[in-house]
């Protein structure tokens, strides 16, 4: 969203904004008190700001998954640093690989009589869905991409956004390449890639 | 050993599992229990009661730092845990295995700003390898087991483990066979082999190759290997601040220190050697100065056990991700015959011989240029000239540093020959280490003498150690404070660089030698050169700990010295006549 800002500022002004990179980090941790702070604290650290953050379950009892957007253009260090955690199996820069990447919004938006059925194909348009609806408010779940949620959110927003949350991305490698915790967990003696840096 | 034991009962067993033998702590509230469960195994854990937890902290570093083992620290909660926050932090820069307890008030009321709570994980999560917050009984045995073994493996680093008041109160049946856990902390000791010929190829075609070993040469008790490698190669030998030690000074190879303070002919011959393997060692700004333009023709092969070390300061053309010494062992073994090093031999002697040229130019090392204009009653490297020659001459010492100039002094003018002598805070540069921790040296070496030499100013941060040195029967701490009434090394940077405005940085103190007699040590009063010798013997002489107040001349600079984001080729080696 920041960067949304940035770029309309940069077109509006036509001044000379220097945006930066945004960087998608995969990172699977032991899902332990404290261990998503110590991760979170090494951006922190540097004054890099989080502009997304997702953790969750993975297909690994006693794993969890941290998706994280950093506005930066170095973060090849942070990634090496968040190595040094004791809790942090696997840590993956995804940023120029071919990812599904898939966010979330919840937008309570006002309705009337005249604009409801508007709305609605908007909402088939963007292959969202209608969760909850009352006389006057309507709550709509849109899951895509981070742009097509960003999308949907400018083409509704006309009719007045009352309430609105998002979730932070989370992101996965297409194809055969995974980021599994339980190789880690099953200690077959795995290295972690920073053991060879070329 | 299927007796129920308390929480604190268990405490204890752990450390005693652990191989611990010594902690240094002060108790409170929290901690309590713990202190209670001790009392019946003080035949086995000793513990040195101190009057800071700061001193705790430094004291443990000290052990720890002269014998590699690890040290612990006790500290109740809130203040008596911040206080060990800058020891910490201190193991945390210097790469120190340390385990800090630390008492926390009981889980019912945890994060209710209970009396002398203090969210000391959320503190030291920065600072720390790791750290745990321990609620249940059942988790401490394999807490402890993990926490040695992060501290001591690897990189080693502080934790700490902070155990709530009700946990050390619980009672259970210890279960003793708990198996590490850490999918995420598999340290690589072994470098790539595949990077290591690499390395051997570029050398082998040096012109003008360098070895530059730190910190992590000593930690893995690499230093014969380093010597056979040196020889080996003939390479010339270059030890950072905390390397000192990891080569002997007075080998043919040595050349010195580099960096801000380091020689000139260190700091030339980094700019232009063609190859630099730099083994153990960050590349800290205070070794390379301007970072862009440290060794800008060489292919740097960089060693170092933490991957996040490398390529973080300087550009590296040969990462090799390992222990120091299983990296030279196999540097070693793929290296080719004798026939095919004679080339390297060869282009490493000529070299040398053009760094010992570059040498004789500049000021000898134990030569102080005065200027006949000054008369000097006591310049510091008087001092330093006398105590390096009487600690050489009488062996079995070790010395603990401060921070500051008479540090400075200290890496420049004493002669290293082993490694785990030279005992300092670098990374951290914490003022008042030195008492502490030489308390903690003396305590791990009591047949050595234990020199803590400090400015008056940072004798001054934790002096009130003195009172534990006394308490504990410690005779072998001797204290040589380098007095000149200054925050010395801020006062010269203010001279150089501020114009001699002396903001801050005049500073008075008691009679040292009073405060120390007061504490119940040897107090020794020192004005003129021609007294410093028999100071030093009659500390050796006297059957107790002694301090030394050696009042030197007060405005005297550290040369040659970097001026902070220069270039290390840029160094000044005298003040500017004004």
């Amino acid at each position: 969203m920041r960067a949304s800002v940035l770029w309309n500022l940069f077109c509006a002004e036509g001044a000379h904004v220097n945006l930066m990179k945004q960087h998608t980090i995969v990172a699977l941790m032991q899902d332990q008190p404290g261990a998503l702070n110590r991760a979170v604290s090494l951006f922190r650290r540097r004054g890099y700001n989080i502009a997304s953050l997702a953790v969750g379950h993975t297909e690994t009892p006693g794993i969890s998954r941290m998706t994280l957007v950093v506005e930066s253009d170095d973060v090849e260090q942070v990634v090496k640093q968040l190595y040094r955690l004791i809790d942090v199996v696997k840590v993956s820069d995804v940023t120029d690989d071919p990812t599904v990447d898939r966010e979330m919004a919840l937008t309570k938006v006002h309705t009337t009589s005249a604009t409801r059925a508007e709305i609605a194909t908007l909402v088939e348009i963007f292959d969202a869905k209608v969760v909850d609806v009352s006389p006057n408010t309507m709550i709509i779940e849109m899951t895509g991409t981070p742009a097509k949620v960003e999308n949907f959110v400018e083409v509704i927003r006309p009719f007045g956004i009352k309430e609105m949350m998002r979730t932070g991305r989370i992101a996965m490698m297409r194809g055969t390449h995974t980021h599994r915790g339980t190789e880690y967990v099953e200690g077959n003696g795995h290295m972690t890639t920073g053991t060879v840096l070329n | 050993m299927s007796e129920e034991k308390t929480g604190a009962q268990i405490m204890c067993e752990a450390l005693i599992r652990e191989g611990v033998e010594v902690m240094f702590g002060i108790p409170g509230g929290a901690i309590m229990p713990f202190y209670f469960a001790m009392w019946e195994y003080r035949d086995q854990l000793r513990h040195v009661l101190c009057r800071h937890e700061q001193g705790a902290g430094h004291a443990a570093e000290g052990y720890a730092r002269s014998t590699g083992k690890v040290g612990v620290c006790i500290g109740t909660s809130g203040p008596g845990a911040t206080n060990l926050v800058t020891p910490i932090a201190d193991a945390m820069m210097d790469s120190t295995p340390l385990v800090a307890i630390t008492g926390q008030v009981s889980s019912a009321v945890l994060g209710k700003d209970a009396f002398q709570e203090t969210d000391i994980t959320g503190i030291t999560m920065p600072i720390t390898k790791h750290n745990y917050l321990v609620k249940r009984i059942e988790d401490l045995p394999l807490v402890f087991k993990e926490a040695f073994h992060i501290a001591s493996t690897g990189r080693p680093g502080p934790v700490l483990i902070d155990i709530t008041k009700d946990t050390q109160q619980a009672r259970m049946v210890p279960n003793w066979d708990v198996k590490l856990n850490l999918p995420g902390y598999k340290p690589n000791y072994q470098g790539n082999r595949k990077q290591i010929r690499e390395a051997i190829r570029l050398l082998m075609t040096a012109r003008k190759p360098l070895l530059m070993v730190g910190n992590g040469v000593i930690l893995s008790g690499a230093t014969e290997e380093l010597r056979a490698l040196a020889e080996r190669t003939g390479i010339p030998v270059i030890t950072t601040l905390h390397g000192i030690g990891a080569f002997p000074e007075d080998h043919p190879l040595s050349i010195g220190m580099p960096g801000m303070h380091g020689w000139v002919h260190v700091n030339r011959a980094i700019q232009e050697c063609d190859v630099l393997l730099n083994i153990g060692g960050r590349f800290d700004d205070r070794v390379t100065g301007k970072a862009s333009t440290f060794a800008p023709k060489a292919k740097v092969i960089h060693v170092d056990i933490d991957p996040s070390e490398i390529g973080k300061n300087v550009k590296v053309t040969v990462p090799i991700v390992g222990d120091a010494r299983m990296v030279i062992s196999a540097l070693l073994a793929e290296m080719p015959d004798r026939s095919e090093l004679a080339a390297l031999h060869g282009n490493a002697s000529d070299w040398m011989e053009h760094i010992r040229e570059m040498q004789a130019q500049h000021q000898h090392k134990q030569q102080y240029i005065a200027r006949p204009d000054v008369p000097m009653h006591l310049p510091p490297h008087d001092v330093y000239a006398a105590l390096t020659r009487i600690v050489n001459q009488r062996g079995n010492y070790r010395i603990v540093t401060d921070v500051g100039q008479h540090q400075m002094w200290a890496a420049q003018l004493i002669d290293w020959h082993r490694p785990r002598t030279h005992i300092t805070s670098g990374g951290a540069g914490t003022m008042g280490f030195a008492v502490p921790a030489a308390m903690g040296v003396a305590i791990a070496h009591p047949d050595e003498t234990i020199w803590a030499i400090c400015g008056d100013g940072g004798f001054q941060m934790t002096n009130q150690e003195l009172a534990t040195i006394v308490q504990e029967g410690i005779k072998n701490v001797k204290v040589a404070i380098i007095n000149n009434g200054y925050l010395g090394m801020v006062r010269q940077w203010q001279e150089l660089f501020e114009n001699k405005r002396y903001s801050g940085t005049p500073l008075s103190g008691p009679d040292f030698a009073r405060l120390a007699e007061a504490y119940g040590l040897r107090g020794i009063t020192v004005e003129h050169t021609d007294e410093v010798e028999a100071a030093i013997n009659a500390a050796y002489e006297y059957d107790g700990s002694v301090v030394i107040d050696f009042r030197v001349e007060r405005e005297v600079n550290v040369f040659p010295m970097v001026p902070q984001g220069k270039s290390i080729g840029d160094m000044i080696t005298e003040s500017p006549v004004v």
